[in-house]
């Protein structure tokens, strides 16, 4: 039975739909309202409060503590300053993606990592030998993502000490709320002008309501898994158990993913630092990858011809849906689709899915499968590029 | 005769911009003229007190076509589409009826006034879904005139007639009823409590001189249901930064493919040349020529004004002038220092119903009796005493549209007649507005108490602000005599006019007003057959 968060006795009035999701053993409210698009524009439009206290959360630290991290994550971390934020994955060693998330340098040796799974098992077995110290502190803190255009606005109200017009993308700093400190990350899973707040769980309430407060004049709203998982789509951004599988729990080889299947290849860091997984992925890198991660936009004309053809408009779910759909080309499976959503904001069919490489190029046409009316059809879609809605109040 | 421009579209509101991003879009140039300093016509939003933006005259996003969204690419050009979900219906005893997104718990609340509604409303609404995909068919095509001899027409006739005749008996019957009964009357099928019924048949007079219990008004209820057959391409809502929001989308679309947008450039008259379309004239004396010229403008406008009369057959002449655009409706743009409070529910104003609420329509609209009351006075020449009002609070739905903390709330109202008698003066606009104050107070009681500024628009101020003859925000009444293919008139519903390169493409065309872009669309269409 899921266990409530921090912010349980805050959330739990508010969640007049009674939608609760099990997030790793925690309850997390699907959506507030009874209808999530309010909660979605709250994301686009105003200011929309997400509990994220049930990732996992690590700390490394200690003298070794950055070549530790450098050894797990395909990135270099030598290139992150203290105050920092960087996103990466970290493999096995046949260069086969575990996990991914935001890794922060509070310190020259302390960094903290935020994963979907459990790592704690890993990390120390990747730390051993070094003179570093792994600690698992998911329940040490409370995490709040305040996500949407006028969360800048609303942490300035509320929070002293932090700069917030300087405070760069993928940066974080030290603040107060009355009697209490926290840590505010500009960085989020919406690909909106976001922050994550970080504090300890006793200061979870007093947080909140210190938001609600001084959100009401700006619109401010919680937000439920519904609402994010349409704006993660949006923002190109993958999730772990849909639109890839972890090498510690694949059942087959070929569940399996490289950071380039992912459309992470940028985060592979070759040149330089020495890293679990570099040489296979260098070899990768030589010879190919034969899967690629993709956006795709599903052509809503041709949507409105299948489903003419039994005399209904095109029926696509509000919510985004995480049940994979093959991808054909020429009648020929050639991947599958793993996320898809109707964008409210973009008027557009999207979706995130895995191709074949040599049909991975952008404006590639191919079909998608779709039920229309208890029967299988195939859809014309084009791979896009991603991320699909990219706002330059995200970076500004 | 070589000309600057292939086409010049007279009129920059959201039809005319429409008509010049689909000529762009085909790779001709284009040139808008708009007579205000700011493109939308009726579709704008103005910051008229300082931090304070007003979506001065329409205010809601329901029918803007799927396709032209698509083919324009407008959110790519900033559209955003905010949901507006529900609709309460405060009622003078204190109760309420209130509607959402929540299918069941709105059951619930019908179940309050008439159980038997509450049965009755799936069935409504599936209907409704029906006629609406029956209609639609017609708003998807130019009209054909059934008293033509072309061809082409005659199949579309045809393929209209086989059309209707699929419907099927049921449904044929159900749309026969549609229109043409009252839209009080044709809701009494289903319902029986005052709020639903009051509430619901308010969707049939919106921006018609007509009552809920005049035939004829059930046809515009429809327009509430076209959304339905798009599927979750549905632009229902509020456009973000108030309708000016969508005109602004369309301008840039249609300044992407090319188009020169003018406004400050009023014209005084099409130039007509040989019984051809040459160019305009503008008031400052400027002469430009082009290819073809459109007006967006309104029919009495396109036919009367804009050029001479030994231009056009009298016949058309004289069914102009009696084509019929009576203004019935006002509205009243409120700068507030705080949220307005519903008197008629309990609870926090920031979640929960109540905030949803205050997110959605409030409509004052208690009963038939009571719109009908306000038509009788309207009928008559008279401001209603207690007038039906259509209200949102724009800046909760887009914190963008006030300051921080403050609000804007818009109200349409209705009736208010164009032809008051003893005349519009400011001393009976103030009246007006002191009416609508009056009877929102009664709902909302702190409501005079945070009132900062106070714009009010009678049917005059929206002929001479807007453009509109007679403030009618359709550009003419959409009653069945001034529908498709006598919509502006017998013979002239084609978008074309007798005057060779001179065409219509305003919301005085077939199908009509609401912020739909068909006319634009469908003129522009016209335009490019003989362009090429």
């Amino acid at each position: 039975m899921p266990i409530p968060t921090p912010f349980h006795p805050r959330t739990a009035p508010l969640c007049e739909s009674y939608e609760w999701r099990n997030w790793s053993g925690y309850l997390a409210a699907g959506l507030y309202e009874p209808t999530h698009e309010r909660e979605y524009f709250a994301i686009r439009n105003s200011a929309a409060m997400i509990d994220v206290s049930p990732l996992f959360k690590y700390e490394i630290s200690g003298p070794d503590a950055a070549k530790v991290v450098d050894r797990l994550i395909t990135r270099d971390i030598s290139k992150c300053r203290v105050g920092q934020v960087i996103y990466s994955p970290w493999c096995d060693e046949d260069g086969k993606v575990i996990d991914d998330g935001n890794i922060a340098c509070l310190d020259e040796n302390r960094f903290r990592i935020t994963a979907a799974d459990p790592n704690l098992r890993w990390f120390q077995d990747v730390a051993y030998g070094f003179d570093a110290h792994v600690t698992d502190v998911s329940t040490d803190l409370a995490a709040l993502a305040l996500q949407g255009p006028k969360s800048r606005a609303i942490l300035k109200e509320v929070v002293s000490g932090i700069d917030f017009d300087s405070l760069a993308y993928f940066h974080l700093a030290h603040g107060r709320i009355d009697d209490f400190p926290l840590t505010v990350s500009r960085t989020g899973y919406t690909g909106d002008l976001g922050y994550e707040l970080w504090l300890r769980p006793e200061h979870a309430e007093a947080l909140w309501d210190r938001l609600v407060e001084a959100g009401s004049r700006y619109g401010i709203s919680p937000a439920g898994m519904v609402a994010l998982d349409i704006a993660r789509i949006e923002a190109g951004l993958l999730l772990i158990e849909v639109d890839y599988i972890s090498s510690h729990y694949a059942r087959i080889e070929s569940q399996k993913s490289s950071p380039y299947e992912l459309g992470l290849g940028w985060t592979v860091a070759l040149d330089d630092s020495d890293f679990i997984g570099k040489k296979a992925l260098g070899a990768e890198k030589e010879h190919g990858s034969p899967w690629a991660f993709v956006g795709l936009h599903i052509d809503w004309v041709d949507l409105e011809r299948l489903f003419n053809k039994v005399n209904l408009p095109p029926q696509v779910t509000g919510r985004a849906s995480r049940d994979p759909v093959p991808l054909y080309k020429n009648g020929h499976q050639i991947g599958q689709l793993t996320s898809r959503a109707f964008s409210p904001l973009l008027k557009k069919y999207i979706g995130l899915g895995t191709v074949l490489s040599q049909y991975a190029a952008v404006s590639t046409q191919i079909d998608v499968e779709i039920t229309v009316e208890y029967g299988r059809e195939q859809g014309k879609a084009t791979i896009v590029k991603t991320p699909f809605y990219n706002p330059p109040h995200k970076r500004a | 005769m070589s000309f600057k421009y292939d086409a010049i579209i007279i009129g920059g509101g959201h039809n005319g911009l429409v008509a010049a991003a689909y000529l762009a879009r085909a790779g001709k140039k284009v040139l808008v003229l708009e007579r205000r300093h700011l493109v939308g016509g009726a579709t704008v939003t103005e910051e008229l007190y300082p931090g304070f933006k007003f979506t001065v005259f329409s205010y809601v996003v329901s029918l803007l076509r799927p396709d032209i969204i698509r083919d324009l690419r407008l959110p790519e050009h900033g559209l955003t589409v905010l949901p507006l979900e529900s609709t309460l219906t405060p009622l003078p005893d204190g109760n309420y009826l209130y509607r959402d997104g929540d299918h069941y718990r709105t059951l619930r609340d019908i179940a309050r006034h008439s159980e038997r509604d509450a049965g009755a409303y799936d069935e409504y609404s599936r209907n409704m879904y029906f006629m609406a995909k029956a209609v639609k068919y017609i708003l998807s095509m130019v009209p054909p005139d059934p008293t033509s001899w072309n061809p082409r027409q005659w199949m579309d006739l045809l393929d209209m007639a086989r059309h209707f005749l699929n419907l099927g008996e049921e449904q044929f019957y159900m749309l026969a009823k549609l229109m043409t009964m009252s839209s009080a009357d044709f809701l009494q099928q289903w319902f029986e409590s005052d709020p639903l019924l009051g509430t619901m048949s308010a969707s049939g007079i919106i921006g018609t001189f007509l009552g809920p219990r005049s035939p004829g008004t059930a046809y515009v209820l429809l327009h509430h249901y076209m959304g339905e057959i798009d599927g979750a391409f549905r632009a229902w809502g509020f456009a973000k930064g108030g309708t000016g929001g969508i005109a602004n989308a369309i301008a840039r679309s249609a300044e992407s493919f090319g188009a020169e947008i003018r406004c400050d450039a009023p014209v005084a008259q099409v130039i007509v040349k040989n019984g051809r379309a040459v160019g305009v004239a503008l008031e400052n004396g400027d002469e430009i020529y082009a290819h073809t010229v459109a007006s967006s403008l309104d029919p009495k406008k396109t036919f009367l004004q804009l050029v001479e009369p030994d231009e056009l057959p009298s016949d058309l002449i004289s069914s102009i002038r009696k084509f019929d655009v009576r203004g019935s409706s006002g509205k009243v743009n409120l700068a507030l220092d705080a949220l307005p409070d519903l008197a008629c529910m309990q609870g926090s104003s920031q979640f929960g119903m109540k905030a949803r609420a205050l997110a959605g329509a409030i409509s004052i609209s208690p009963s038939v009796d009571y719109i009908e009351r306000a038509y009788d006075a309207a009928k008559y020449g008279e401001i209603p005493q207690r007038p039906f009002i259509d209200a949102i609070i724009p800046s909760v739905i887009d914190p963008d549209m006030a300051p921080p903390g403050k609000h804007v709330m818009s109200c349409f109202v209705q009736y208010a007649p164009y032809h008051l008698n003893g005349g519009w003066t400011d001393k009976k606009r103030e009246q007006f507005g002191d009416i609508v104050v009056d009877t929102l107070a009664q709902y909302i009681p702190n409501i005079k108490n945070i009132i900062l500024h106070r714009q009010v628009l009678t049917p005059v101020d929206i002929e001479r602000i807007a453009g509109i003859t007679g403030g009618n925000i359709f550009h003419g009444e959409l009653s069945l005599s001034q529908l498709f293919f006598l919509r502006p008139a017998a013979g002239w519903a084609r978008y074309r006019t007798p005057i060779q390169g001179y065409y219509q493409c305003g919301s005085g065309t077939h199908p009509g007003g609401g912020i739909m872009g068909t006319p634009g669309q469908f003129g522009a269409h016209e335009m490019l057959k003989d362009l090429r």
